[in-house]
């Protein structure tokens, strides 16, 4: 349980003059994350917005070592990060214990960069890896993903008179992540804040690999105005869109029920990218979303045994 | 007491990489570079190195690993072949635009398609443009000594840069082959300790690395690196000479054969060059003054070295194990011509692209070569600038 005036005297790792949107989680998801790290961390960081937003050379936004290389590669790359840890560690070249996180977007971690995510879950590096779920190719201009849920305009899924919105469901990355049978599994986001820091805090803690699926607003995206995307990641979890749960060990457990289960489309209507939804003709695929989300949840209570 | 033992040049590069004992290596297996992996699987499972083996899922992660590890402040290896290097592509331009002194053995190997396990020079020439040092092998003894001064270079604090060694595969790579390989306290000394200013586990100097640079300062990043190549020679020079001093085994920037007074050469890199020299030798039993230079050293390239070296020649034939697919030949013979263009050598320089895909070349195949160019010089042949050698056509 994270202690919200301990936190706050944590210091920032990601600190100002970064050019992330007005409204975007990943500043929010990321300092609420390093925050509790009780250890120095070092960074790896995918192509991505949060790279683009915080590195502009000649300026850092990062008070810590923080490393970009590419798109694909990030969980590869903190693999060699801590591989270099445990040799100069063995060889007594450093003494201090120091936490490793690789950050990526859906993108870089869905998509282009699922082999070595998976790759470096399956070595067992002691590392956090975060998925800022925007669901889209946010920082190129929105272009769908695999993380992107079924009916939403994206550039490359735009809603035509033929096809409306991307035509598949979501990747269900943190399910697959849980049969990896890693340390540490969880869904969080921002909103419920407790939550992810203390996610955070038992993935650091933990002796091997961990993954965070964190939900991350993106204004831009989801169309909808900046000062909502707080709001709009709660009633994403409240709608059971986006559940928030941990997995350790095999055992799944839900580490936050709503009290009542919101209509999919209170979450859907308050988003450009579904707008063309709520037409006569469309409404089979509000339908649609609904029933996978309804199955995927019930599916998710019973693996927590609920 | 440096001893005299018969070892393929996988087991001979896998042994210098033991004795190297790195912070980090991580690597992903491929025909013909598998052994290397294997035998080195066998050092870390018998404690005979304390290294960080990463064995990652894909030759991409290899590179990208070893990025990491390398920029967190370790000595790191890796190693691979053909689509391997190719997969890697991407992250070669990162590692040498970091700054990372990374050695990586290259077994050369034929790129795909079609695919194919045999040795040409198409994977490490596709990577000429990485940024990256690359020393060319011509048997074992030479992978061996190679992997250790590709090391000092790398990390020379005027170079920084990221080194290939490039050596056939199966020619060099499962060929037994006798060679001295040295004390592993002679190797010791002669690497030293890696020592970095900066690195990402500096806890106390934190620092970022690989930030977005865009028009205002990419292009002075990339001109850093460009002039790294002038300063590099003196670097591949000294690290060499410092080699020859503590084995007896001396090297230079490439290797003449009977060069002095030939009237006819040929410039070749790798195996062949011990092909090669066989076809000198016949060739001068039939009084042609025939000439041979083996290049090491392709990146940097040897340009000024080379012109003079072969200016006085009659006629020179390059010899190149790839293609450049421009309708001109080969890259190596791209290269030297642009070397001699402006020197005030006139000499004729063709080309010969031969034993793609592990197509055996034979000293009679050379003499072929030779044969050309001393009826070229006499007038008995046409020039042919592009040729290509032991191929149905």
């Amino acid at each position: 349980m994270a202690n919200l005036r301990e936190l706050s005297k944590q210091p920032e790792v990601l600190t100002q003059g970064h050019r992330l949107c007005a409204g975007c989680g990943h500043g929010t998801i990321v300092r609420q994350i390093l925050a509790a790290s009780p250890d120095p961390v070092v960074i790896g960081c995918a192509t991505g917005c949060l790279e683009v937003a915080t590195t502009i050379y000649p300026y850092t936004s990062w008070s810590s070592s923080w490393m970009h290389t590419a798109f694909e590669n990030v969980a590869a790359q903190v693999s060699g990060i801590e591989a270099a840890y445990n040799a100069l560690r063995r060889r007594d070249k450093i003494e201090q214990r120091q936490n490793f996180v690789a950050f990526a977007g859906d993108g870089g971690t869905y998509d282009i960069g699922l082999q070595a995510l998976s790759g470096a879950a399956e070595r067992g590096h002691r590392m956090m890896y975060v998925c800022l779920d925007n669901g889209a190719y946010m920082n190129t201009g929105i272009q769908r993903s695999s993380a992107t849920p079924l009916g939403a305009d994206t550039t490359t899924s735009p809603a035509g008179s033929v096809l409306p919105g991307k035509s598949e469901h979501r990747k269900d990355l943190t399910a697959i992540m849980a049969a990896h049978d890693v340390a540490f599994v969880a869904q969080a986001a921002p909103s419920h804040w407790n939550d992810l820091v203390t996610k955070a805090q038992k993935g650091f803690a933990a002796d091997g690999f961990s993954f965070l699926n964190v939900l991350s607003p993106c204004p831009r995206g989801w169309r909808m105005d900046t000062n909502e995307s707080i709001e709009l990641t709660r009633l994403a979890v409240d709608t059971c869109y986006w559940p928030l749960f941990e997995v350790v060990e095999g055992e799944w457990r839900l580490t936050y029920q709503p009290k009542e289960k919101k209509p999919l489309a209170e979450w859907l209507k308050r988003q450009g990218r579904f707008r063309h939804l709520f037409t006569e003709a469309n409404q089979h695929i509000l339908d649609e979303l609904q029933a996978h989300v309804d199955r995927k949840w019930e599916d998710l209570k019973r693996r927590c045994g609920i | 007491m440096a001893k005299r033992v018969a070892l393929t040049g996988n087991e001979a590069v896998a042994l210098a990489m033991k004795q190297i004992n790195p912070d980090v290596v991580a690597a992903y297996p491929i025909t013909p570079q598998t052994d290397i992996v294997q035998y080195f699987s066998s050092f870390v499972a018998d404690g005979q190195v304390t290294t960080e083996f990463v064995r990652v899922e894909s030759e991409h992660s290899a590179m990208s690993a070893v990025i990491g590890s390398s920029a967190a402040g370790a000595r790191s290896i890796t190693a691979t072949s053909s689509q391997g290097l190719a997969l890697m592509h991407e992250m070669l331009h990162i590692a040498s635009s970091y700054r990372l002194p990374i050695v990586m053995p290259v077994v050369n190997r034929a790129l795909s398609g079609p695919i194919n396990i045999h040795c040409d020079h198409s994977d490490s020439m596709n990577a000429r443009d990485t940024g990256w040092i690359q020393l060319y092998c011509e048997d074992t003894q030479e992978a061996y000594d190679n992997m250790f001064i590709a090391l000092k270079i790398a990390e020379d604090p005027r170079v920084l840069t990221p080194v290939m060694v490039c050596f056939d595969g199966f020619i060099i790579s499962h060929a037994l082959e006798n060679l001295v390989v040295e004390d592993e306290d002679v190797i010791k000394k002669y690497v030293g300790q890696f020592e970095p200013d900066r690195y990402l586990l500096d806890v106390d100097n934190p620092h970022t690395i690989g930030p977005l640079a865009l028009y205002d300062y990419y292009f002075e990043v990339k001109r850093q690196q460009a002039e790294v190549m002038f300063h590099a020679m003196d670097a591949v020079s000294e690290a060499s000479a410092e080699y020859g001093k503590v084995t007896g085994r001396n090297y230079d920037l490439f290797e003449t054969y009977k060069l002095d007074d030939a009237d006819v050469g040929i410039i070749v890199i790798g195996s062949t060059a011990g092909t090669a020299r066989g076809a000198v030798d016949k060739l001068r039993e039939q009084g042609v003054k025939a000439g041979l230079i083996k290049l090491r050293v392709f990146r940097p390239a040897p340009r000024e070295e080379i012109v003079a070296a072969i200016r006085h020649l009659k006629a020179l034939a390059v010899m190149d194990r790839a293609d450049s697919y421009a309708g001109f030949g080969g890259p190596l013979f791209g290269e030297v011509r642009s070397w001699l263009y402006g020197t005030g050598a006139s000499l004729p320089v063709v080309n010969f692209v031969y034993g793609l895909g592990g197509r055996d070349v034979v000293v009679n195949d050379v003499a072929s070569v030779y044969e050309y160019l001393d009826k070229l010089v006499r007038n008995q042949a046409p020039l042919q600038l592009v040729q290509y050698l032991g191929v149905r056509e």
